[in-house]
């Protein structure tokens, strides 16, 4: 008796829907192993993760600010992958963009500029983005450099630079020393969809954002050129489609979308800028894309998920003081499982018992 | 002994190999159905059968590739269980595979080397593939890097490579689909000679005038079942041919007589410097073609075929606008796209990933060459409906079967997929038709419906060009044949002087034009 690996003849639907949901239950199953090792109760422990922040008010209201820029970056990131472009470095596009719609607020700090400010803000941060994010790409296109490398190295430049703007030129003058810049004005802010709440515009427009791709992806010929260069490049030339162009196109969206996230970040729940911006929603934005299946709906749940995940690793640290770093094990191992499990729609499993003595001893 | 055996010659010997009740299940599917077969010594033995009748699956079982999933394999009477390949040589068992296994930027001894399980010195090894290649008449040259070398010189290398392991039983796949007439015969006065020194070769072939004149016996595959073992000598191509389909394969017929009117494709010395390390360069490429001609390109793989295709489709630009025409209007320059709205319609030969994509439906296979100019697309917005509808018509009208209306491209077989790529170009009324290879690995009953439906294309006007490396099938639809050599194309002849011996010696690289002989004979 073996267990083999079999093709299927065609994309199996129902796994494609079910393997998040299997690999969510593998991720639980191993949690639970991690945290009973750490000597905690795991049922305890997945209670203060998962059943804990859904009981009150402003817990969800936390989960929708912290899937905002999740799910904006990730939509962006979904592009790139599925025509086939690598780009890791949405972190630092995310920075670059809470840098570039931060200086609008720094500049206008104490005047009296009008309630132009945010949607200027809100334009550059998109705007830097996507200039960030096309370093990369046009070193692919024309150099052929690895746009997995050179995005994820500019993360770390993007990191620095905005340290050094705090710690210097932007540093607040009333700020005993601490490196962030003056919190940002009123007309520099992002504002609050409920009066003493969380939940901001942020959310609306990542909700729009969604909803774009979504029509984007589904019914229009661009999208269609998304998806045909990266599942099958040779046939999209065959098609008429420059999957160079494409390259630049996608890394741009998904740059503006990772800018547009970090300045809203800014402009929003912080209300400052300062490092330490992103607890790694550029990389986390990467797991909700693949948990999300690529897909527009997918990924605002799969974004919604995993913002339960911060706020859960928050309310277990308090709680049952378990380390915060086990959020990102937890994120960690939940990829791993999604990427896993994908591989059960092209292929499924099969027990094959061979019903005559000659197949014995083949190793 | 086998059931319907009419040679008696064979009784007084053992079967050299045996297979009895060999089976292979893939799954659901059943790739061989408990086949039986005997391979006697001194016998050259066809084995015949359409794609997918299961003729790879049984020579792999029976060189150690795969294991079967029941029945047994006998070797000189004794029932063997093979490891794997290294198995199969070190008991004589070689083979010579379709697809050759070279590495381009080695020389022809290392290459040899590589395949060797033995330990002697490359010195001792190299000497004894220099004698073995002559005393073949295989003449090989171990020092030339494989790169450099033609299509029949690197079957040769298989070859030689197989025999310095000097093997009993010798199967060879499809190995004159690759050849020009004339080197097949020499292959064939190398297989007769080793049939003569007592070894047995297993034929893997679907020309069937070849193994009429070749092949002591045949065994008949259909759907993974044995047919029939028979003489080939003693059948007529007609009747192996009805054995391998399991009914009458259509005639293709065409129109009576055919108007040719204005050129709709015209390439004016097209050279063109290959993209990739070892492609073709294309060399003064000329030649015009009218509404409703059919120009056949023939020649063997590898000699720019591809490269023109390309040219042609707009995949690769040409920097002069003026080397394409399409429809009076020069394209060289313009992108695929562009050509495609100048009426031009291409069908590559790699149907899987080239022609569609595989892992996409059939609509949205037809969206890939359909939103140039099919009114698919308004306004940026795919017409699904429109879509849908080009998959339901090339479905009725080229009897295209799959499993529900819009399925993935993957799960269509060859035929099917082809009949739809076709369908998919035809019904685009196109006024030039490029295409490469159209029955490249398709059934018979598939073949001769695309190609009737680009004898139909033609005899409405459109201007057609097929590449093909089957003779047969230029001569049945084409008006006038071409042949491709080094990048090179020689002045198309007129059908009905097209002779196989007359390619055949284009295809190798000699001209009919003394003058040219020393272009031509580029080393």
């Amino acid at each position: 008796m073996q267990l083999v690996l079999e093709k299927r003849a065609e994309r199996s639907n129902t796994i494609a829907l079910a393997s998040p949901l299997i690999a969510i239950g593998l991720t639980i199953a191993t949690m639970s192993i991690l945290f009973a090792v750490l000597g905690k109760n795991p049922l305890l422990a997945l209670h203060a993760y998962f059943i804990a922040p859904l009981t009150d008010g402003y817990s969800l209201q936390e989960i929708a600010v912290k899937a905002t820029p999740l799910v904006m970056i990730a939509i962006g990131l979904s592009l790139c992958y599925l025509a086939n472009a690598w780009n890791i470095g949405a972190e630092g596009q995310f920075l670059i963009g809470a840098v570039a719609g931060s200086w609008i607020a720094v500049k206008t700090q104490g005047t009296d500029a009008g309630a132009w400010v945010l949607p200027v803000m809100l334009l550059l941060g998109a705007i830097a983005g996507a200039l960030y994010a096309l370093i990369p790409a046009i070193c692919k296109v024309k150099f052929g450099a690895s746009e997995i490398l050179t995005s994820l190295m500019l993360v770390y430049v993007a990191d620095l630079f905005l340290d050094y703007l705090v710690r210097g030129p932007w540093r607040d003058p009333h700020g005993f020393n601490f490196p962030t810049t003056a919190e940002f004005d009123p007309v520099a802010t992002v504002p609050l969809l409920i009066e003493g709440g969380r939940l901001h515009l942020g959310s609306i427009i990542a909700l729009l954002v969604v909803a774009a791709a979504a029509v984007l992806l589904g019914r229009t010929i661009k999208g269609f050129e998304i998806r045909v260069v990266g599942a099958a490049p040779r046939a999209a030339r065959f098609g008429g489609f420059n999957a160079n162009q494409l390259i630049i196109l996608t890394f741009a969206v998904s740059g503006a979308l990772a800018g547009l996230a970090g300045i809203i970040e800014v402009a929003g729940p912080v209300g400052h800028l300062q490092p330490g911006i992103s607890p790694g929603y550029g990389f986390t934005a990467i797991i909700v894309a693949f948990l999300g299946r690529l897909n527009p709906i997918g990924i605002l749940i799969a974004g919604l998920f995993l913002a339960l995940t911060f706020i859960g690793g928050e309310q277990a640290q308090i709680a049952m003081k378990i380390p915060l770093d086990v959020t990102k094990v937890f994120q960690g191992i939940l990829l791993f499982y999604v990427l896993a499990c994908d591989s059960l729609i092209l292929y499924r499993f099969r027990l094959v018992f061979p019903n005559r003595q000659v197949a014995r001893g083949t190793g | 002994m086998s059931d319907a055996m009419p040679n008696s010659l064979h009784t007084r010997e053992p079967p050299l190999l045996q297979t009895i009740g060999l089976t292979k299940r893939y799954g659901d599917f059943l790739a061989n159905a408990s086949i039986d077969i005997d391979i006697f010594p001194k016998e050259i033995h066809a084995l015949l059968g359409e794609n997918g009748a299961g003729k790879s699956t049984l020579v792999k079982a029976i060189y150690g590739l795969i294991q079967p999933s029941a029945g047994e394999i006998r070797w000189q009477g004794e029932r063997i269980v093979l490891s794997g390949p290294s198995e199969a040589r070190s008991r004589g068992i070689g083979m010579v595979f379709q697809h050759f296994s070279l590495f381009e930027n080695l020389t022809v001894a290392e290459n040899v080397a590589l395949g060797l399980d033995g330990k002697e010195s490359f010195k001792d090894m190299s000497a004894r593939l220099e004698q073995v290649s002559k005393t073949y008449g295989l003449p090989l040259d171990p020092r030339r890097e494989v790169w450099q070398l033609s299509v029949g010189e690197r079957q040769r290398i298989e070859i030689v490579r197989a025999l310095m392991q000097n093997p009993n039983f010798l199967i060879l796949d499809e190995p004159t689909a690759v050849l020009t007439p004339q080197e097949a015969d020499q292959l064939f006065i190398v297989l007769e000679r080793l049939k003569a020194e007592g070894r047995a070769i297993l034929y893997i072939s679907h020309k069937l005038e070849e193994v009429k004149r070749l092949c002591d016996t045949a065994t008949i595959l259909r759907g993974g079942k044995k047919v029939a073992t028979c003489n080939p000598r003693q059948e007529t191509a007609a009747s192996l041919a009805r054995m391998m389909v399991g009914g009458e394969i259509k005639e293709v017929k065409a129109a009576a007589s055919r108007q040719t009117t204005v050129p709709r494709l015209v390439v004016n010395d097209l050279t063109l410097a290959p993209d990739e390390p070892h492609g073709v360069r294309l060399e003064h490429i000329s030649l015009e073609l009218k509404g409703g001609e059919i120009l056949g390109i023939a020649g063997v793989a590898g000699n720019g075929q591809d490269e023109l295709f390309a040219a042609l489709s707009g995949e690769r630009l040409a920097k002069d606008p003026g080397t394409v025409v399409i429809e009076g209007i020069a394209a060289g320059h313009l992108s695929i796209t562009l050509r495609r709205k100048l009426g031009a319609a291409f069908v590559p030969e790699e149907r899987l990933g080239h022609g569609t994509a595989p892992r996409m439906r059939l609509s949205e296979n037809a969206l890939l060459t359909g939103h140039a100019a099919s009114g698919m697309v308004r306004h940026g917005f795919i017409d699904t409906a429109a879509t849908l509808k080009t998959v339901d018509k090339a479905t009725k009208t080229f009897d295209v079967r799959k499993a529900k209306r819009d399925p993935e491209a993957a799960s269509l077989s060859g035929g099917n997929l082809q009949k739809f790529i076709v369908g998919r170009e035809i019904l685009r009324n196109p006024a030039v038709l490029v295409v490469s290879q159209p029955t490249w690995g398709v059934d018979a009953g598939a073949a001769a419906i695309i190609r009737q439906a680009l004898l139909d294309l033609a005899a409405s006007g459109a201007a057609v060009l097929v590449t093909s490396q089957d003779l047969d099938e230029l001569a049945e639809i084409a008006d006038r044949i071409a042949v491709m050599f080094h990048g090179r194309m020689s002045v198309p002849l007129a059908a009905g002087e097209a002779t196989r011996e007359k390619l055949g010696l284009l295809m190798g690289g000699s001209s009919l034009d003394q003058k040219e002989v020393a272009h031509a004979a580029r080393a």
